[in-house]
């Protein structure tokens, strides 16, 4: 009976909420005071002359508010709308807030991304905000300020956005999150279904999804999609920001040549999981979060 | 893609015009729509402004928008709406749930 | 001198004739095509099995290899037209009558064939009514059947996917007529026996496994929110006040709905032990949460689903499986329960303004399946249940006989718009023109609007057994038809009557509040979580899987 009750207990995790809806679950209640509300009507004016809806905030919510009584900012992008995508005004939101954070310098500034990258429709102005985030971003992270991007949602983190998720401080991500920057299909029909079968969803998320990505620490952060393990390990990251030094980025870049080294044989994620030293690679997929973050925790090279 | 501009009332039950703050309920996806809701001097009036991806349909958007407004009798209400495509089950849900929020709302 | 024998002497030619090809049951891949020619005449009523899950596929293809001029005017007598080799038999004018009961993805080419005079239907069938005709006036000659294994003698497992075989072997066996088995192994030994060797003619290994479809999995993740509160309509408003215990849910979304609310919603209405312990209906992983919570007892299958085997052999208390462990399923027997159930849930695609159903679509000749015989009264019942008489009480009116019966409660559950706004309801169904199209004697209907006893949509549930005749049935219909043309022609008078005489049912007048139809009260969200309910024992196939 126990183990029913657990069941049944529905964690409203991230996964299946709104943008709106994960804001109000991550920060404190209430504490949350939305930057260019739909209210104000700052939508896109590239889809109207495609004759498309709009959305009024133009699928992403920006704001502050509080984590455990720190002050953060957040913006959290629209999944249903348009598949997440980065629009003009979308890039610009999300490009102020960065800059704002400069200014204001808040414990951390959330990313709840969730999206395939720029949206087509807005093309070269979705192109030139991914440029305009990055260096928001890398701003505000020059003036200390934690940047994390949470990966949890249904779309992933793809595209343009893919390469600013891991501009971020952290990235945290769960077992349904996927991180990457070129789409399964677009793979697909560039190198051939013998090469990348969109449509094989194991072999997606074994490349691209949560649990690949904290193995190889593109993801530092792995949790289960469960309200209070986000808070807690976005709030154990104030204070804590990666620093932007020429050191740093060397390191990393002698990180990243050892990866490709020692994985370069490896033709399929099974393979990066047995030489890193995990006994049964086939069963990570199917393992629930708490085992497999024992086992994660014993191979992977963490800083 | 087709506007449309719906008004309804005046409604007798008008409180004194406070400074409520917007509410949005929903999102824009295909089958699906978001419903922003705002106190707006309208005379005592609802009035529906909205935007829909599917053409054809005006007789059957007035139909939903005049029960609800029947319903709610809501004055000084402008409810405006970006619609993907949905049915009038989802629309109903989704004013229901605004409607809650609003009365919520201080 | 009148012979008596002829066809058990025609059956000792063909055997003579197949001798060249083997001198035991077993028949090699490469020469089946020659075997067919040689032990199927001219004019013979063939049975090719294949419903909607595992398909003889490997012989029906062999039949569409056929010389044609040794064999032609084939009668086909079958339950489903599913894969291309069942019409390429007609172009080929190897086939030339057909009797069957569905036709899914093949429906707009046997249409066109149709047109073409390259097919003669004979009638189109639901499954219990064809399988009965297996005895009656169309008995297959040769029949080809799909099995898992087989061993030395001949004795054949058809494991999980048991399906129509037996109804199919027993009438082709017994009538002097052939039974060629298409079979994925051989073994030494067969896991239980499902058909003894003495009723098979022929074996042969196929190249392929035959395949199975993986229809009856529905990813919870796809259940919307106007679908979950039409499940909790039906749980208040039908399966408490008719204490619905004895049932068949139709596959669907919609019935998915309730089956992963019944651990939340139905847990907290205090339903367990009182509703749904008894269903007719395939192992839809659906259930999964639902069965463990205890609320089903019960479960006898048509067919089995796809990565459902090893948790069915680990809940045999639940679910019908033989001294082996694993499932036997049985199409026949699972829809004679269904017909005999207290009630029968569906969705449909169009409703006319009699309560008259039909999937039926232009140019598509889809057939009837099963629902029929779920979706219909059984008048031949004769023992009683609460439901039905309740539900056989409450259809009394002035005028008609005062015998008191009971009915069977069959409900369609339907949003009044599908997607891109189609309408639900409509004044005259496509089925009429299908008819004209077709030349058929009647239009193809689903389920008829006089055996309908509750109507539910997204604005509620309409009584259409309590009304006492047509003109009322319409209001009440209408009256549940929400913003359609339907709807919107309603005569708000009456329906304000019907309402008051709680003949019409809104989420309202149930004590629902719509907005607390949620996702959160799925008791599985995804597939996933299925899997978790099951305890790993449920393997869903790769194509529902991340993992």
């Amino acid at each position: 009976m126990e183990r029913n009750t657990m069941r049944l207990e529905n964690i409203s995790g991230l996964y299946e909420s709104s943008a709106r809806e994960r804001i109000s679950l991550i920060l404190d209640t209430a504490s949350f005071q939305e930057i260019l509300p739909p209210s104000r009507r700052i939508s896109s004016p590239h889809l109207k002359t495609l004759g498309m809806p709009i959305a009024f905030d133009d699928g992403i919510v920006i704001g502050e508010g509080l984590l455990e009584g720190g002050k953060v900012f957040c913006a959290a992008q629209e999944p249903g709308f348009m598949g997440g995508s980065v629009g003009e005004v979308h890039g610009a939101k999300l490009t102020g807030l960065l800059e704002r954070a400069a200014i204001e310098k808040p414990a951390a500034v959330i990313l709840i991304l969730d999206t395939g990258g720029v949206r087509l429709h807005e093309a070269n102005a979705g192109l030139i905000a991914i440029s305009e985030i990055q260096r928001a971003l890398f701003k505000a992270r020059s003036m200390g300020v934690v940047v994390i991007a949470i990966s949890a949602g249904s779309n992933g983190i793809y595209g343009g956005i893919g390469i600013v998720a891991r501009c971020c401080d952290y990235v945290l991500i769960t077992e349904q999150g996927r991180l990457s920057v070129s789409g399964p299909e677009v793979i697909e029909s560039q190198k051939g279904v013998e090469e990348f079968d969109a449509r094989d969803k194991a072999l997606v998320w074994r490349t691209m999804g949560g649990k690949h990505r904290y193995l190889q620490n593109e993801a530092q952060a792995y949790t289960k999609d469960s309200i209070e393990n986000i808070r807690a390990t976005i709030a154990a990251y104030f204070g804590k920001p990666v620093p932007l030094s020429l050191e740093e980025l060397l390191r990393q870049h002698k990180s990243l040549g050892q990866r490709l080294e020692k994985f370069r044989d490896c033709t399929d994620a099974l393979d990066i999981w047995a030489k890193m030293g995990i006994q049964n690679p086939d069963q990570i997929p199917g393992l629930d979060d708490e085992s497999f973050i024992a086992i994660a925790n014993r191979v992977r090279d963490h800083d | 893609m087709e506007t449309f501009q719906f008004n309804f009332g005046p409604w007798s039950n008008q409180s004194k015009l406070g400074s409520k703050n917007p509410i949005i309920v929903g999102v824009v996806g295909s089958g699906n729509l978001e419903v922003l809701v705002e106190e707006v001097d309208l005379k005592g009036r609802t009035q529906f402004s909205l935007e829909t991806s599917i053409d054809g349909f005006e007789q059957t958007w007035q139909a939903v928008l005049s029960d609800f407004a029947e319903q709610k009798r809501f004055a000084n209400t402008l409810i405006t709406i970006n619609d993907g495509g949905a049915t009038p089950a989802v629309v109903q849900l989704r004013l229901a749930q605004a409607a809650q929020q609003w009365k919520e709302t201080p | 001198m009148t012979k008596w024998n002829t066809l058990k002497l025609n059956l000792v030619q063909r055997l003579e004739r197949a001798r060249t090809i083997t001198n035991n049951k077993y028949v090699s891949p490469e020469d089946i095509v020659r075997l067919l020619e040689l032990v199927i005449e001219p004019g013979d009523k063939i049975c090719i099995e294949g419903n909607n899950q595992k398909h003889a596929d490997f012989l029906s293809q062999s039949l569409a290899a056929v010389n044609n001029q040794i064999i032609y005017n084939l009668h086909i007598v079958q339950s489903n037209i599913a894969l291309p080799a069942h019409l390429d038999i007609f172009e080929k004018k190897i086939a030339k009558k057909l009797d069957f009961c569905y036709s899914g993805e093949q429906g707009v080419r046997l249409g066109k064939l149709i047109k073409e005079g390259l097919i003669e239907v004979g009638a189109i069938h639901t499954y219990l009514e064809l399988y009965s005709r297996y005895f009656v006036d169309l008995t297959p000659r040769v029949s080809f059947i799909a099995a898992q294994s087989a061993d030395p003698q001949g004795n054949l497992y058809t494991g999980p996917n048991t399906e129509d075989t037996p109804p199919i072997v027993e009438a082709t066996a017994f009538k002097n007529g052939i039974v060629i088995a298409q079979v994925n192994e051989i073994v030494e030994n067969v896991p239980r026996i499902d058909v003894p060797s003495d009723w098979v003619t022929f074996i042969v290994k196929a190249p392929k496994n035959h395949y199975i479809e993986p229809i009856f999995t529905r990813d919870p993740a796809l259940i919307t929110e106007v679908q979950i509160l039409m499940a909790m309509m039906v749980i208040k408003g039908i399966y408490i006040p008719y204490e619905i215990n004895r049932l068949n849910h139709g596959i669907g979304f919609d019935t998915a709905a309730i089956e992963l609310i019944l651990p939340t919603y139905g847990e907290a209405l205090g339903l367990k032990g009182k509703v749904c312990e008894y269903m007719s209906v395939n192992p839809c992983p659906t259930l999964i949460p639902a069965i463990e919570s205890g609320f089903i007892k019960n479960i006898h299958c048509a067919g089995s689903e796809l990565g459902m085997e090893d948790y069915v052999a680990a809940r045999p208390d639940i679910f019908f499986t033989g001294p082996d462990g694993s499932l036997r399923s049985n199409r026949a027997f699972c829809q004679l329960a269904g017909h005999y159930a207290d009630l029968f849930i569906g969705s449909t695609l169009q409703i006319d303004t009699e309560g008259n159903s039909s999937t039926a679509t232009l140019n598509r000749i889809a057939g009837f399946g099963g629902a029929p015989n779920f979706g219909s009264d059984s008048r031949g019942r004769r023992h009683a249940s609460k439901a039905w008489l309740k539900a056989g009480e409450e259809s009394m009116h002035p005028g008609k006989s005062v015998i008191p019966r009971g009915r069977k409660l069959v409900v369609q559950m339907v949003e009044t718009f599908k997607d891109k706004m189609q309408a639900t309801f409509v004044d005259k169904l496509d089925a009429w023109q299908l008819m004209e199209d077709f030349q058929l004697s009647i239009p193809p209907i689903m389920i008829y609007g006089d055996d309908v006893t509750h109507l539910v949509t997204e604005e509620g549930i309409a009584h259409l057994h309590r009304c006492s005749n047509l003109a009322e049935r319409e209001q009440a219909i209408r009256g549940v038809a929400g913003y359609t043309p339907v709807g919107l022609a309603r005569n708000k008078k009456v329906v304000e009557e019907l309402i008051s005489k709680k003949i019409i049912q809104r989420p309202i007048d149930l004590d629902i509040d719509p907005r607390r139809a949620t996702r959160n009260l799925l008791a599985a969200r995804s597939i996933k979580d299925l899997v978790f309910w099951s305890d790993g024992l449920y393997k869903p196939p790769k194509r529902f899987r991340n993992w």
